[in-house]
């Protein structure tokens, strides 16, 4: 059955072909789309920060990119995926507000961008494509169907990957 | 859970409203000589919510707003943020450009001048009360304008929380013009630490 799942923020969903996985409003935010094209499953994230071991409070895997990709990527290999045909495609990392002296904190859309890119190396993953940094927000949305990864801004148009 | 807004009692977020409702009241009372007409304004909301649900409070994530942003200096530290809607940011920008309603359709470097003062005196207004009721000296910083999804705008302050924990206490606003249609959302959302020293400095223990 066709299904548009959401995708909350500090959250991973999974799923088969046909459906489709969507998350609303990335800014600073990364959204990374996992895929086998061959068994037609993948999941996607919507990940704020990027090291849960930097954090104080890290109960939610799910918020961090080191562990909601492993988490993420577990789930999708249960539902049938296989390790070597995964790739991944991200957006998002935008810095929405410019400040003159643009503390670390501003810059987080950079490291959350720059922390998935290095955790998708580390665990052999292909990084096909990517849309990152600006100071827009984007809409992620990942095909089941055909691994197609669109992302939507308001004043940027509409892209697919 | 080691989460201090988890802990709060009625008490203190009676406190926390208190504040707010002064602070709003101040606000509101500005925008209101600035754009010569009547502001209704709701009794402030403060609310504990899940990070995911905070772009719910104005729309969802991918609802169209203008948001003004702005940082708080000082002993307690945090984010004002005013989030209008698209629709609402263009009406205001008419009043305050003197054009006739629905004329303003893009906004040039004046107006979203325009919107960051609106922003700007907001937020000093509602800071004036709150380092009134906390003897605490609290500054804004300079004001930034983005116009873009709720969720993009929010995923700013968000991730702040999100490093200690998984909720945010918002206190938030909401103002109506009686006809022009302008709807806007006001939020304060301390840092991490900071409600602690607010209610230190106000005295409200438990």
């Amino acid at each position: 059955m066709e299904e548009l799942i959401k995708v909350g923020m500090a959250d991973y969903k999974v799923g088969h072909s046909p459906s489709s996985l969507i998350s609303y409003g990335l800014g600073s935010c990364v959204g990374i789309a996992l895929y086998d094209p061959s068994t037609k499953v993948g999941g996607l994230a919507h990940i704020m920060l990027p090291d849960s071991t930097q954090a104080r409070s890290n109960e939610n895997p799910a918020k961090f990119a080191d562990t909601a990709l492993p988490f993420m990527f577990d789930e999708i290999i249960k539902l049938g995926g296989v390790k070597s045909r995964i790739v991944a495609k991200i957006a998002g990392g935008a810095q929405m507000f410019t400040f003159a002296n643009a503390t670390d904190i501003m810059r987080v859309g950079e490291r959350n961008a720059e922390a998935v890119r290095m955790i998708l190396k580390k665990m052999e993953i292909r990084l096909l494509a990517e849309d990152t940094g600006g100071n827009y927000g984007r809409t992620v949305e990942l095909k089941l169907d055909n691994g197609i990864f669109r992302v939507k801004t308001i004043d940027k148009g509409e892209k697919e990957f | 859970m080691s989460e201090d807004i988890l802990k709060l009692s009625a008490l203190q977020l009676d406190a926390l409203r208190e504040i707010g409702n002064v602070g709003a009241g101040n606000a509101a009372t500005a925008l209101s000589q600035i754009i010569n007409r009547k502001i209704d304004m709701t009794v402030p909301q403060v609310s504990i919510l899940p990070l995911g649900d905070v772009p719910d409070v104005v729309g969802g994530p991918d609802a169209m707003v203008a948001g003004v942003y702005l940082r708080v200096f000082g002993p307690a530290p945090g984010s004002i943020l005013f989030l209008l809607p698209r629709d609402s940011a263009f009406y205001l920008v008419d009043m305050l450009m003197g054009r006739n309603h629905g004329d303003t359709q893009l906004l040039n470097s004046m107006d979203e001048s325009a919107l960051m003062e609106i922003g700007n005196i907001l937020a000093g207004a509602y800071l004036n009360a709150l380092s009134h009721f906390t003897k605490l000296t609290l500054l804004p910083s300079i004001p930034a304008l983005a116009i873009d999804m709720a969720g993009a705008i929010l995923s700013v302050i968000l991730i702040q929380l999100g490093q200690m924990g998984d909720h945010a206490l918002v206190i938030e606003t909401e103002f109506t013009t009686e006809f022009d249609g302008v709807k806007g959302h006001f939020f304060l959302i301390p840092d991490p630490g900071s409600l602690a020293i607010i209610m230190a400095a106000i005295g409200v223990k438990d």
